[in-house]
């Protein structure tokens, strides 16, 4: 375990992969080291993901739910796990993972350890499509893709889209500083629609828009989740190439250049994939938020800056907190149902702060 | 007397269509106070109306002075009236109308016995007291007539669902064990399967909607949507309702407005749900 590095724990300790002092040994050590890890978080996901199907509003009988003698039809065991929980579930470790590694590389590309994955402008413009697809759009069924995932998913790539755009037009290049300043001012001018077409719309729907952007788990079938998935694997291709280049940017750009690194390339790189996995994230369970700045902190603070075992770890950390944050909001006000990202921010918060003043 | 005399010299600015009216000058934010002070006879004296108004078609000729989030103080003032309806959550309004020295009626939606003293009540505000309890006992009797209708019949158990996420069951939101809702559901011979909560409004996972396992579902829809095919609801094959296929739409915006039109929901509610008690027509 390393020192806790603080708020700077972007910047610190990056590990030097051009390093040539010790290698061989070091990377055995760190190989080992980062295999404990994923163990330990393994095993933390593994009791998620066991767990929460486990309990819920209504106490269920677990070997009843997987009786097969029994007709699927007649079996409400089975029905509520396999129909209401398990897809619940699955849910919360997609978005929580997605989410998570998509904060680490936010963090990683704009250099700031306040960087989240909605820095950039990916929420609001999911919430303002989601927003215009309940207020404005009539019910509109395409199979399996409904309105307002649809419209969330468009509003978050136009805002990805339009932030990029501005990040190339100064100068030739890909300026991460126009990046964030661009980002956060989409954000507040689609906020502004936001609440202008709140104002201007009924009742029922600015409820549904507020209970929309507390974010929701409950996706009620596997076709949601299958989409998603098929959705992401770009964004996962991407996630597995990146974690050697962030080691090099965390250094600095021109440091990352003179050693080879493609550096514009990455960012671009890093931006699409993070903004489509908060994109698809978003679609599925709306912008639960918390886990993209906790999660990476806290796997930080457990594991070093070293990100090629960040990324899997918070991964990993960040499914199982976000089913955790789940079942306690399935469970907390049984039978009616907390929000899950208030559940996020008020078990999180108070932890990180904990870990955060902690002697190491 | 002088009083009212110098009330009645004063200038009016009267929308188009209104007669010279007795009584006080009403304006009414709040669409089910608005249906009951025409319900009483106070019609000609509603000198402001709010945004979200429909009913009764009158209406359309009256200035909108905004609703519950956007109240405009300028316009109430203008239409210089002597009575504000306004919701209980308008605390600031209440305090700039109080400044102003003009009464105020205040409301808040709660359950049907509610709505009836409160029909009674604004009649007797606004000077119609006896064409408000006669209202009241008419509304009354009309409920009564529903609920005698269907007394006897086997009660099913009923999801309300006043909203959810077009094409899919994600947001979706029923009535829970208290107010007008599911009061109205007792009435057309119903047990709701939210009874035991004790909230207005349940947002309804899949968790629970197979937990609860409705005989039948009833969705409200304040206006006409489009078709959903196929049915979202045939995710959920296991709940009875799904299974049988007693998955009944009911639109209008009488379910919305909790005022002299709930015994027309009440009556659409059971003939729903009972529609053989109808079927046999005796002379009414």
């Amino acid at each position: 375990m390393t020192t806790p590095a603080g708020s700077g724990a972007v910047q610190a300790r990056a590990w030097d992969p051009h390093d040539p002092r010790r290698a061989a040994q070091a990377a055995s050590a760190r190989r080992r080291q980062a295999w404990r890890i994923y163990a330990v978080f393994g095993v933390l996901l593994l009791a998620a993901v066991v767990g929460a199907p486990l309990v819920g509003s209504t106490p269920i009988d677990l070997r009843a739910a997987l009786d097969r003698s029994r007709p699927f039809a007649e079996n409400l065991d089975a029905q509520i796990f396999f129909i209401a929980r398990l897809p619940r579930v699955l849910a919360a470790g997609l978005v929580g993972a997605t989410l998570a590694v998509a904060g680490v590389v936010m963090q990683a590309l704009l250099r700031n350890p306040l960087a989240t994955p909605f820095t950039l402008g990916v929420s609001s413009g999911s919430a303002l499509g989601a927003m215009l697809a309940l207020t404005f759009l009539p019910a509109w069924t395409g199979g399996a893709l409904t309105s307002v995932p649809l419209a969330s998913l468009a509003g978050a790539l136009g805002a990805v889209l339009i932030v990029y755009a501005l990040a190339q037009v100064r100068h030739r290049g890909f300026s991460t500083d126009v990046l964030l300043l661009a980002g956060v001012t989409l954000n507040a001018f689609f906020s502004a629609l936001i609440l202008l077409v709140q104002y201007l719309s009924d009742f029922t729907e600015t409820m549904r828009t507020l209970r929309w952007l507390m974010g929701d788990l409950d996706v009620a079938g596997y076709r949601p989740l299958l989409i998603a998935a098929v959705m992401l694997l770009p964004a996962i291709v991407a996630f597995a190439w990146l974690p050697r280049s962030l080691n090099a940017l965390a250094l600095g750009a021109e440091q990352a250049g003179t050693r080879g690194v493609p550096v514009v390339g990455v960012q671009r790189l890093a931006f699409f994939a993070a903004s489509l996995g908060t994109g698809v994230a978003v679609s599925l369970a709306g912008p639960i938020g918390f886990v993209g700045i906790i999660v990476p902190h806290l796997v930080r603070l457990l594991v070093g800056a070293d990100h090629r075992v960040v990324m899997p770890a918070s991964a990993l950390f960040g499914a199982a907190f976000l089913m955790a944050c789940d079942a306690v909001a399935r469970v907390v006000l049984s039978p009616v149902e907390l929000p899950v990202g208030v559940v996020t921010a008020v078990l999180g918060a108070p932890f990180f702060l904990w870990l955060l003043i902690r002697k190491p | 007397m002088l009083l009212a005399l110098i009330g009645a010299c004063r200038p009016r600015e009267a929308a188009k269509g209104t007669a010279l009216a007795q009584g006080p000058r009403v304006v009414s934010l709040v669409p089910a106070i608005t249906e009951m002070l025409f319900a009483v006879g106070a019609g000609p004296q509603v000198v402001g109306v709010s945004s979200f108004d429909k009913t009764p078609a009158e209406v359309a000729t009256r200035p909108r002075v905004g609703a519950l989030l956007d109240p405009d103080l300028e316009r109430i003032l203008s239409l210089k009236p002597d009575l504000v309806v306004t919701y209980g959550s308008q605390e600031a309004l209440h305090e700039q109308l109080a400044r102003a020295n003009i009464a105020t009626f205040t409301y808040r939606h709660g359950g049907i016995g509610d709505t009836l003293e409160t029909l009674e009540a604004i009649g007797a505000r606004t000077g119609h007291a006896d064409a408000g309890r006669e209202a009241t006992q008419v509304l009354r009797a009309q409920l009564t007539a529903v609920r005698m209708r269907v007394d006897g019949r086997p009660r099913p158990k009923v999801l309300l669902v006043f909203g959810r996420d077009p094409g899919s069951l994600r947001n979706v939101w029923a009535s829970g064990g208290t107010g007008f809702l599911h009061e109205l559901l007792d009435v057309a011979g119903a047990d709701n399967v939210f009874a035991d909560v004790d909230r207005e409004n349940v947002q309804a996972t899949s968790e629970l909607l197979l937990a609860r396992a409705p005989e039948v579902i009833v969705e409200l829809q304040a206006e006409t949507h489009a078709e959903e095919s196929p049915s979202p609801w045939l995710t959920l094959a296991g709940v009875p309702a799904v299974k049988s296929g007693r998955i009944i739409t009911l639109q209008g915006d009488q379910f919305v407005v909790p005022g002299p039109r709930l015994a027309g929901a009440a009556e659409a509610l059971a003939r729903a749900l009972h529609p053989d008690a109808w079927s046999t027509s005796p002379g009414r």
